[in-house]
């Protein structure tokens, strides 16, 4: 059945079943491969996208249930790689495998737009969904307080390249 | 390869060898290595140039490493596998600081598997930095000599007046330079220099612009604008999908399926059943009674190709199928009765004797104190975050694989064996792994994704479900140790026995175990303590077992250093200082401190560089202080081990409220990895990560087995840490040592879980033996 949806402000039509999860159509039909599969089940988190700017698991919205509300995804985070979550994430050099962290930038940036400012107890709660394999939570903490203090013009109040 | 010599083109460096690359190679033993890791079908390993594994007896050419652009871009070759451990940048490194380019010109390319090209290229033991950091700057420096010669001859000047910095060389008395560039097509005719030659130009590590900088990692780019990077990314032409379903037990063969319903369901291909004929290979896995070992790398299954991976997955839920589940279907193979068998078997002989020094049964009667435990720990995933995928394109008799293998080579055997080719028709790119910890050293999903390719006439994206990630691994092996142990009234430890009971063939002489699920005779503590034995005993097992991050350490650990804390108590002595005595004490048996130490690869156990790490450790937590200030239900906890020739001490503080609920409030990492943290960014990520994964493993992780059945499925009834219960702060410190720097992924890690133990101890006087946690009411706070 076809199904029209709206991804980092750009419409497509797609021709799936009703049951297809948003992450499937996103990864195997429209070939957008930044959102990752890990668990199917909702609890990693590694799937993650905006809908209509909230952090939610794409694994578990299924193409039907879409409509339309407006998806981001990793890649329409922002146009050059220059969102501060982007930023924080490179200066703090973050990643292990990496494998998490489109997920990881994604909640963190939803959670900046909701509160620009916050604390480690709001970082704790609204990161907790997000499984890092590898471990990278220090730096994943560091980098959301990083891009916090870079404000919405972007200027860091750090300077520094990788984190030591 | 022929090279047209115009400089309005790539040119290549081209020289014809660099004698004596492979010195760097003798450190690790090749058997140390062999137990438990993938390899080549048929259990071989290779032809090891200079004792690397798997790699060609010639050493590295430059002409395969570097590439120099008149753009004023340096291409270098990154040769092994990338999975989160920093190699992909680490490696590069060593060639540009050498090679005296500045980074940011510096581009990253990875090679595909070539074992006539590039020695070693696994991802595995911690082993690329020992294995490589010789032959990396030979490389560089090799091309920077040439270069400077070229120089001199286009100059017509002395070579010792030519100097390089940046890509250029320069001649400074008559303040002329030429970029690289300009002299790179020189090289093809000139005779390389001598190993000796090389390593006498070695920069001076003060010198350094590179090595020793933080240097963030280079797929960063990629990774933050979510860009095709990884296994799972890959697209070909043509290419289908595919899932692939195992039977609920190993070994399980097909009775019956839903043949004809599965095809009509949307979006299928095929669907058809890959029938095991081929014998696996003998070399890792589990064992049987009788039987040689079995590495179970193709388990029969059902195959179901499809347009898009969730038709292919949805098919799957309305599969419907019958298994002949094989001999493992039984109440034998169940958690409960493994941990049953395990205490009547150490109550009786055990069935081999690993070593004996003195007579620990007549110390411990003449010792002070004495004390008798026993310790368990489970079978563990290694859960990638990427599940396993291999996208496999089998055509013509020629089959091409794009995988995240850490040893990509020991896919070579499988495929042939299995598909009825040559080794040689098998090509094998290497992509970036969403982490490996040790799961890709198998290379399982690769023959499987072949074998569906072949039989489909498709190539196919093979991706498992997390349900078939967790219900089909090489498990970390769970074990189970009876300890004793005696100190004398001044503190010595006088007497040390484990009975080890592992998993294995009980019946065969010598002992088989199953993969990494022994103990070597050496290991720590056995060259410090006179009167020391070392049994081991075995039980028949369901499921196959292999490395995971630190192999053997990342349990044994837990039991050596939660019992030595015993010993300490019971000796009414400061937990650091009686290890530190312990690292002094001697032993009249010469050969125990020879050879190689346990786990150390290839490396005896140095006391003093322990030693070194663990008062390190004792100063960065400011412990004697410390551990009289803390409030009541806060406890320190202190271990040390080595493993993968590091040495690493770690103190963790822990607060455990009332309920059994823990928060580690901060951790402190002292480590000794010689003389060179090459890159201190991903080496401080590293060990921080390797804390978390450790603390994360004690506290939740458990595969059990019922019935053969592997119980757990997903992450919700197999748990990682998350961000509000990681430690906040992991403070990580690096002795310099003068050796060889060597690798930090799995050493970090085993320590980690002693020391919360202990500190768990330290605050409520609860003594932990048993893992996970979570099974004796601990949660995180």
């Amino acid at each position: 059945m076809a199904y029209t949806l709206t991804v980092n402000g750009k419409k497509s039509t797609v021709d799936v079943p009703a049951d297809m999860p948003l992450l499937w159509v996103l990864r195997d039909v429209l070939k957008m491969h930044g959102t990752k599969f890990g668990c199917g089940i909702g609890q990693c988190r590694a799937c993650t996208v905006h809908v209509d700017g909230k952090a939610q698991p794409s694994c578990q919205l299924q193409i039907s249930a879409v409509g339309n509300k407006a998806i981001t995804t990793i890649e329409g985070l922002s146009a050059d790689g220059t969102h501060p979550v982007q930023r924080a994430w490179e200066q703090v050099d973050v990643p292990q495998c990496g494998y998490c962290q489109a997920g990881q930038m994604m909640a963190a940036s939803a959670l900046l737009a909701a509160k620009p400012k916050p604390t480690d107890a709001d970082i704790d709660q609204a990161m907790s969904y997000n499984l890092c394999r590898c471990g990278t939570y220090i730096r994943i903490r560091q980098a959301i307080h990083l891009a916090a203090s870079m404000g919405r013009n972007g200027a860091a109040h750090t300077t520094g390249s990788a984190a030591q | 390869m022929t090279t047209k010599k115009t400089l309005d083109r790539r040119s290549f460096l081209r020289v014809t060898a660099l004698a004596g690359g492979g010195v760097a190679f003798g450190l690790i033993g090749k058997d140390a290595f062999a137990q438990g890791r993938g390899g080549r079908g048929g259990g071989g390993r290779g032809g090891a140039g200079g004792g690397g594994f798997g790699g060609p007896a010639a050493p590295p050419k430059v002409e395969n490493y570097i590439k120099i652009t008149p753009d004023g871009k340096f291409t270098i070759m990154a040769k092994n596998p990338e999975v989160g451990q920093g190699v992909r940048t680490m490696l590069p490194m060593l060639i540009a600081e050498e090679l005296d380019v500045d980074w940011k010109d510096v581009v990253i390319e990875q090679t595909d598997v070539d074992p006539s090209k590039y020695a070693g290229q696994i991802a595995g033991g911690s082993t690329a930095t020992p294995q490589n950091w010789i032959p990396m700057r030979q490389v560089g420096a090799g091309a920077r000599l040439m270069l400077r010669q070229a120089a001199a001859q286009m100059w017509n000047k002395p070579e010792s007046e030519i100097t390089t910095r940046s890509g250029k060389v320069y001649h400074e008395p008559s303040k002329q330079s030429a970029p690289y560039s300009q002299l790179a097509s020189k090289l093809e005719s000139m005779t390389p220099p001598s190993a000796e030659e090389i390593e006498k130009n070695f920069k001076d590590p003060k010198d350094y612009k590179i090595i020793g900088k933080s240097t963030v990692n280079c797929d960063i780019k990629a990774i933050i604008a979510g860009k095709p990077l990884f296994t799972i990314d890959q697209e070909i032409p043509g290419m289908k999908f595919a899932v692939y379903q195992k039977g609920p037990v190993f070994g399980s063969k097909v009775k019956t399926w839903n043949e004809a319903e599965i095809k009509k369901m949307p979006g299928i291909v095929d669907a058809f059943v890959v029938v095991k004929d081929q014998p696996n290979t003998p070399f890792i896995g589990y064992r049987e009674e009788g039987k040689p070992a079995d590495a179970g790398d193709l388990q029969e299954g059902i195959a179901i190709v499809a347009d898009s991976w969730w038709y292919a997955q949805s098919a799957r839920k309305k599969l419907q199928a019958t298994w002949d589940e094989g001999p493992r279907a039984t109440p034998e193979h169940s958690s409960t009765a493994y941990a049953a068998k395990a205490v009547e078997i150490s109550k009786g002989e055990p069935h081999s004797t690993t070593r004996k020094d003195g007579d620990p049964d007549a110390a411990l009667k003449g010792a002070a104190h004495t004390v008798e435990a026993a310790y368990a720990y489970p079978f563990i995933s290694h859960a990638d975050l990427e599940p396993q995928n291999c996208t496999a394109n089998f055509k013509d008799g020629k089959c091409e694989i794009w995988s995240s293998s850490q040893i990509p080579t020991g896919a070579f055997g499988l495929i042939a064996s299995n598909t009825g080719i040559e080794q040689s028709n098998i090509t094998a790119h290497m992509i970036r792994g969403g982490g490996g910890f040790g799961r890709r050293l198998y290379n399982d999903y690769a023959v499987e994704a072949a074998m569906i390719s072949k039989m489909s006439g498709h190539p196919v994206k093979l991706v498992w479900a997390r349900e078939d990630d967790l219900a089909n691994d090489y498990y970390r092996p769970g074990g189970f140790h009876f300890l004793k142990g005696g100190v004398d009234a001044s503190g010595k430890v006088t007497a040390w026995a484990d009975h080890f009971v592992t998993y294995g063939a009980p019946k065969s002489m010598p002992l088989q175990t199953s993969s990494a699920a022994n103990i070597g005779p050496t290991e720590f503590p056995q060259p410090f303590i006179e009167n020391y034995a070392l049994y081991t005993s075995a039980q028949p097992v369901a499921i196959r077992t292999g490395s995971l991050r630190a192999p053997t350490s990342n349990a044994l650990a837990f039991v050596v250093q939660s019992f030595i804390d015993e010993l300490a108590h019971a000796a009414g002595k400061d937990p650091v200082q009686f290890r530190i005595d312990l690292l002094a004490q001697t032993k009249p048996e010469p050969p125990a401190r020879g050879g190689r130490g346990g786990f150390g690869f290839g490396n005896a156990f140095n006391a003093s560089r322990m030693t070194g790490v663990t008062k390190l450790v004792a100063q960065m937590s400011d412990w004697n202080n410390r551990k009289k200030s803390l409030p009541k239900g806060t406890g320190l906890g202190m271990a040390f081990h080595f493993s993968h020739s590091g040495y690493f001490a770690e103190v963790a503080e822990v607060k455990v409220e009332a309920n059994k609920k823990i928060k580690v409030n901060k951790v402190w990492v002292a480590a000794d990895i010689g003389r060179q943290i090459i890159n201190p960014s991903m080496a401080n990520n590293e060990a921080q990560g390797a804390v978390i994964d450790g603390i994360s493993a004690m506290m939740f992780q458990e595969i059990t087995l019922n019935n053969g059945r592997v119980q757990q499925s997903n992450f919700n009834n197999y748990k990682l840490i998350r961000m509000a219960q990681a430690v906040p702060e992991v403070e990580v410190q690096y002795l310099t040592s003068d050796n060889n720097p060597t690798g930090l992924g799995e050493p970090a890690m085993p320590p980690i879980l002693p020391a919360v133990a202990n500190a768990i101890f330290s605050a409520t006087g609860d003594r932990v033996r048993s893992l996970p946690l979570k099974n004796s009411g601990y949660d995180f706070a």
